[in-house]
């Protein structure tokens, strides 16, 4: 009975999308307010309702009901409570559905934040948001519907995918639909703005604090989705370089260079067409990396069950959504131009190339991504683009773009003058050159190239970040002096800095070492030892595993213990790798279980990771200053009511 | 043409591109090294009778269907239905191999499901799935009277597939390439 209520809510819901696409945009059209007034109810049913659905389908893991397939294929009776929520979202069909509901949230969002915006404008954009609901709702209920039943039903169910039976990953798809469905928002801001052909600064003041906040769960999302990979396949990488991955990182890099654009599409009416361009694409390879996960067209570690229906529907639901988007942009951008110059020294030419190079950046994770896929078409054979090739493509924009990066922040809008420029910049410079020699040579005693290029980069941002904060803060006493928007730069560009450290580091000195160990030996990585003292067999709920204890010593010191396991789920008889980890700000000790080698010796894994807490400490700082920049107090005043300033302020200037 | 067409030029051929590899096919259907080579012999105890083996040699002489089964897998039981209406058309011999499992739990799997087997092999350790490059139940092998697998599915088999891959290489007749 619960099922068919989800089931029947998610078509009302459906046919409220509808409603909430067509009436507002025929509404605004026309100049019909009463149609364009639908749009806010219309989405606010629509959210209720997939809300009902999305409640009925936990309810249905809850309660173990397993005459419905979907729960029947990824929960199980013995699994704990907290892994039955988040196997809603453990597969393609419940996945859909948090999409779904994501989505709804955002477009309910939107409506009632932005109930100031002209009503014609804001119809508009919730009529787009309805289309992209609408396309998504079909998708489920004709490809990928989670209430089929199953009869008979199942007795117990076939178990979520070991994998995604930790902590980490109940919360990383959450984070991560935020941010990618959050680009739907500055994607329908910038249709709405392209369909009634008003297209000055406005729409980019308005869509700003949007795309920071999806940017900012998007970096989360990914952020926590490296940590889980960190720790849970075993393997002590950060990034796989996998298309998954990938398909949630190009959507970050391209809304990195959105959000600056925008900065310079609102305070200098310039970039317009350009930044329009980023605000479709951000959106549109957010649905390419849907369409890569679930298509089954590309081979992925962490890829849906797949289905070509599926892929040949999300192909069409891009098509309609893109093209259309670029038929509009080919019609509107042609008209935009602007008077406004800027000199070859100053923020403008500094954005630019900020947004050159992360397009590049992107473009070049795209062709990673697609390349085994055009070889084998055109050759029939199968190859794999590994983590040599990112590595040092990604290199190539990524570092002039950290350098630029210091300078820009400290380049005035229109022209810089030189001279001062110069001055403000060129003992922070040099200072990050010595301490780019200094920190590998002294700290950890070796020295190259790179090691230099790398930390002096890293110390180039992270001083360079915090110039504006500390002369404030010397000057008038507190932070409240900057804004927020500039301090929230700020942040996020510390931690930019911070990762970049982590990086550089963990990548020059971090050791891994495979060697077979036994229980009463020891093995010695990093100047540290790892003492195996025993083997013991342990039960969790839904799996058994072997345990081994190992003391971590330092000159003969006791540092820790740890224990790693190996565990079988019990259902799918699945081997998964629990590590050990010794975590700690200036270094991870890590152990890993391999294969059994013999009676009780095990091959382990055990690696020593300097500073790579800072890969994830940097995300988290850099989301930190997203959320620094929305609270600016420009925001939260209404949008009428800035207009009327910023008009009173160029009347005055 | 103005320059703000070309991201719509550049999207489409794109599109163009992932179209065609949809069509192209499942990348995971990695080519198996098996298809097109004699089955790998095995000879092991049937589920029902420890005392009887099955292997490779049972199946000599005909079209058989190989079914990669076990009691803890879900797929495997909603294939279950089409497999038993398989066996009532006697549309083609069906083998079972019984995949990491309990003798018993299978037993009364089949006893209150229906058995659509001729006969189970009883695979406990997994050591013939290796040999048969299984990944995961189910799955299903066709091989041919000579004793050639000629196409192996995997995940539950349905109508559709019976049809489409099954049916039509079995009436195209005569044996393997």
């Amino acid at each position: 009975m619960i099922p068919e209520i989800g089931q029947f809510a998610l078509i009302l819901a459906l046919a409220l999308a509808v409603c909430q696409t067509v009436l507002p945009l025929v509404g605004a059209h026309r100049g019909n307010t009463a149609m364009m007034g639908v749009g806010r109810t219309a989405a606010t049913g629509h959210f209720v309702f997939v809300a009902i659905a999305f409640a009925c389908l936990t309810y249905a893991f809850l309660t173990d009901d397993f005459s419905v397939l979907y729960v029947a294929n990824h929960s199980q009776l013995a699994l704990p409570t907290l892994y039955k929520v988040s196997a809603v979202w453990g597969a393609h069909e419940g996945s859909l559905l948090l999409w779904i509901l994501v989505l709804a949230a955002w477009t309910i969002a939107v409506a009632y934040f932005n109930a100031d915006l002209p009503d014609a404008y804001s119809a508009r954009v919730i009529g787009v948001l309805g289309f992209l609901s609408v396309g998504f709702l079909l998708f489920a209920l004709l490809t990928s519907n989670p209430f089929d039943r199953l009869i008979p039903a199942a007795a117990d169910g076939g178990d979520l995918n070991p994998l995604l039976q930790d902590p980490g990953l109940a919360i990383h798809p959450p984070l991560l639909y935020i941010g990618y469905v959050g680009f739907s928002v500055a994607f329908a801001f910038a249709i709405a703005a392209m369909i009634s052909g008003d297209l000055d600064q406005k729409w980019a003041r308005w869509t700003r604090p949007w795309t920071t906040v999806a940017w900012l769960f998007l970096t989360l999302g990914i952020a926590l989705g490296s940590w889980w990979a960190y720790y849970e396949l075993g393997w002590g990488g950060w990034w796989f370089w996998d298309a998954v991955e990938n398909a949630s990182f190009m959507p970050w890099l391209i809304g990195t260079a959105l959000i600056h654009s925008l900065a310079v599409t609102e305070k200098r009416g310039l970039f317009k067409s350009w930044t329009l361009l980023l605000a479709i694409s951000a959106f549109s390879l957010s649905l390419l990396g849907t369409f890569l996960v679930r298509s089954g067209i590309i081979v992925s570690v962490h890829a849906f069950a797949t289905d070509p229906t599926r892929g040949f529907f999300i192909l069409t639901f891009l098509a309609v959504v893109v093209i259309g988007a670029l038929v509009l942009y080919a019609w509107r951008a042609p008209s935009l131009d602007s008077d406004a110059g800027f000199g070859l020294l100053s923020r403008e030419t500094f954005l630019l190339l900020n947004n050159v190079l992360l397009v590049v950046a992107a473009a070049l994770v795209l062709i990673g991504t697609l390349a085994p896929l055009v070889v084998e078409m055109m050759t029939g054979g199968k190859i794999s683009i590994g983590p040599p090739w990112f590595n040092i493509a990604f290199l190539v924009p990524t570092l002039p773009l950290i350098v630029l990066l210091g300078m820009g922040m400290h380049t005035a809008w229109r022209t810089q003058k030189t001279a001062s420029w110069w001055r403000l910049l060129r003992i922070p410079a040099i200072v990050s050159l010595v301490l780019g020699v200094v920190i590998p040579l002294f700290i950890y005693g070796r020295i190259s190239v790179l090691l230099v290029v790398g930390c002096s980069a890293a110390a180039w941002i992270v001083i360079s970040s915090l110039i504006q904060p500390v002369r404030s803060l010397l000057r008038e006493k507190g932070t409240a002096g900057i804004p927020r928007s500039a301090l929230g730069m700020s942040v996020a560009h510390l931690g930019m800095g911070l990762f970049v450290i982590g990086v550089t580091v963990v990548s020059a000195f971090g050791i891994e070492s495979d060697q077979a160990l036994q229980p009463g030996e020891s093995i010695e990585v990093g100047g540290f030892e790892f003492h195996m003292v025993g083997l013991s067999n342990v039960r969790g709920p839904n799996f058994s595993a072997i345990e081994a204890e190992i003391e971590i010593r330092r000159d003969g010191e006791f540092v820790d213990t740890i224990r790693p396991q190996k565990r079988q789920y019990l259902v799918q008889k699945s081997w998964m790798t629990e590590a050990g980890i010794r975590a700690g700000l200036d270094k991870d000790l890590f152990v890993a279980l391999g294969d059994q080698l013999g009676q009780n010796a095990w091959s382990v894994r055990v690696q020593y990771k300097p500073l790579i807490r800072f890969i994830w400490l940097g995300a988290l700082v850099m989301a930190l200053g997203g959320l620094i920049a929305i609270s600016d107090r420009r925001y939260r005043r209404s949008g009428r009511e800035s207009e009327a300033r910023t008009r009173a302020a160029e009347a005055a200037a | 043409m103005n320059r703000f067409v070309w991201p719509l030029v550049a999207v489409a051929a794109l599109l163009v591109f992932l179209v065609m590899g949809l069509k192209h096919g499942d990348p995971r259907a990695l080519p198996s090294p098996f298809i097109g080579k004699p089955a790998p012999q095995f000879e092991l105890p049937t589920l029902k009778n420890p005392e009887v083996t099955i292997g490779t040699a049972t199946m000599a002489g005909d079209y058989a269907l190989v079914n990669v089964w076990a009691t803890w897998c879900v797929m495997c039981r909603a294939e279950h239905p089409f497999l038993l209406e398989l066996a009532a058309q006697k549309a083609i011999p069906i083998y079972g191999i019984n995949w990491r499992d309990s003798r018993l739990e299978a037993m009364r799997w089949l006893d209150d499901l229906g058995d659509p087997y001729l006969a189970s092999a009883y695979d406990e350790d997994g050591r013939v799935g290796i040999d048969w490059g299984v990944y995961g139940a189910p799955e299903t092998f066709l091989v041919d009277p000579q004793g050639t697998v000629i196409y192996k599915h995997l995940g539950p088999l349905d109508r559709v597939i019976w049809q489409r891959e099954f049916e039509s290489r079995i009436n195209s007749g005569g044996p393997a390439k």
